[in-house]
């Protein structure tokens, strides 16, 4: 087998991947980031907010869902892709209340690093400032659901790691939310625990443990000093 | 002629409309350059001078808070007219910030709530017709005028704030370094 049988080229760097990995994971495990925000490498991908917006033989694709193939021409690191990357943050930020100040997320949110990552200076767009409400009935976890952006990552966990499916997604269009599986809808009416996967994957301050927080100053948080695209390249998705 | 004058100042102003005077003094943050600011230029209106309307065409106008009232909105417009490059710094003036978390409560329920319930049972919301209206939400301020450039931050720093000043005062585009972007 030649090196052009399993390899594709990212920005023109040659990048090997094993059989039925996607182009995210393939360069992911060469170090090189592609801004991703509902994919996560313990569940299969959702390829639903589309961030990892790639182009891919000259068609736009997500990464998180395209298998890798022999001798694709992937491009990433675009002015174009970044555009459209910044218009989607910009999207997901006036659809909810992301008021970063006031969040406990704030310095090691997803959402926030790669609106840096991708120089996002303003919401640019007319915000919703929609109603949606808190649910600090759990003793040891709140929901904010002002940030959620509805990746569904707790959904999978939940379902397909804790085996409790809590978490589930209803309504549609606008009217998308996420509902808390419990006769009272309230997180504190189900064997939500700590120690659950769901209580680890969210990537914004949608789902944020009690009693933590601003215990870690501005300075020493996750991605106070480096971006997301080398934070997470270097832990490896923590 | 006179070829040996000094190049013309560059006219910078600022304003605050609904914030907590944070940015402004992340201004007075930039500590000792502020002395090589005033070198190359002039500051007309601003809250540090107590100049309340431009004198002349501004070239750099910086403006922090949020619209919460009538009056924001009035003076955000005259200042937009006013500058060449209007720079929206700070959370509240680019996206409502602080003030906008009472965008999920009634403008009427909020007054009635915070002045109403006097022991005596009479509601004190104030009614001076001099005091300038409150609007139904609070905005920010590229929902009303063209913004040209956004600091982010809440506040952004003095050094983030220097980054843009000297960035746009000598031709480039301006661009914070990584540790001066953020939003809180
Ligand atoms: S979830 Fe992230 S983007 Fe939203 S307010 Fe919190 S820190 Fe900011
Ligand atoms: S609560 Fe968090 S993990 Fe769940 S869908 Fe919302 S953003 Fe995603
Ligand atoms: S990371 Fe691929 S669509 Fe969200």
């Amino acid at each position: 087998m030649s090196d052009s049988d399993s390899s594709f080229t990212l920005d023109g760097r040659i990048i090997a991947f094993a059989p039925g990995q996607t182009i995210l994971a393939a360069a992911t495990a060469a170090g090189v980031y592609i801004p991703h925000l509902c994919a996560h490498p313990d569940f299969p991908p959702h390829g639903s907010c589309k961030l990892c917006t790639v182009t891919v033989n000259g068609r736009d694709g997500s990464a998180c869902t395209i298998q890798a193939a022999p001798g694709q021409e992937v491009r990433s690191d675009t002015p174009e892709l970044h555009e459209i990357r910044r218009v989607l943050l910009q999207m997901l930020f006036v659809e909810g209340n992301h008021f970063c100040p006031g969040c406990e997320k704030s310095g090691r949110c997803k959402l926030q690093a790669l609106a840096y990552e991708i120089e996002m200076l303003s919401p640019h767009f007319v915000q919703f400032f929609p109603h949606r409400e808190i649910d600090a009935s759990h003793p040891e976890f709140f929901l904010d659901f002002n940030r959620c952006i509805m990746c569904e990552l707790c959904v999978r966990a939940s379902r397909d790691v804790d085996g409790k499916n809590i978490f589930a997604l209803a309504g549609r269009g606008r009217e998308s939310h996420i509902i808390v599986n419990s006769p009272s809808g309230k997180l504190g009416d189900t064997d939500f625990a700590a120690t659950d996967k769901a209580a680890e994957v969210c990537p914004v301050g949608a789902i944020l443990r009690k009693e933590i927080g601003f215990a870690t100053p501005i300075g020493a948080r996750l991605y106070d000093h480096a971006p997301i695209s080398r934070v997470d390249l270097a832990g490896q998705e923590k | 002629m006179n070829t040996s004058s000094a190049p013309r100042k560059i006219r910078i102003a600022t304003a605050t409309l609904g914030g907590c005077f944070g940015c402004h003094m992340s201004l007075l943050d930039i500590d000792e350059r502020l002395l090589a600011l005033v070198e190359i230029a002039e500051l007309d209106r601003s809250p540090l001078t107590d100049i309340k309307h431009c004198g002349a065409k501004i070239d750099i106008g910086l403006i922090e808070g949020a619209l919460c009232n009538a009056e924001n909105v009035h003076v955000l417009r005259e200042f937009r007219a006013n500058c060449k490059f209007l720079v929206a710094v700070g959370a509240c003036a680019i996206n409502g910030g602080l003030p906008a978390q009472r965008n999920r409560f009634d403008v009427g329920d909020i007054l009635s709530k915070v002045y109403g319930d006097a022991p005596d049972g009479r509601s004190r919301v104030p009614d001076d017709p001099e005091l300038p209206l409150l609007l139904d939400k609070v905005y920010p301020i590229h929902d009303v005028v063209r913004v040209d450039y956004f600091i982010p931050g809440c506040p952004p720093s003095g050094d983030a704030l220097w980054k843009f000043l000297t960035d746009l005062i000598g031709g480039r585009t301006p661009r914070l370094d990584y540790p001066q972007f953020h939003f809180d």
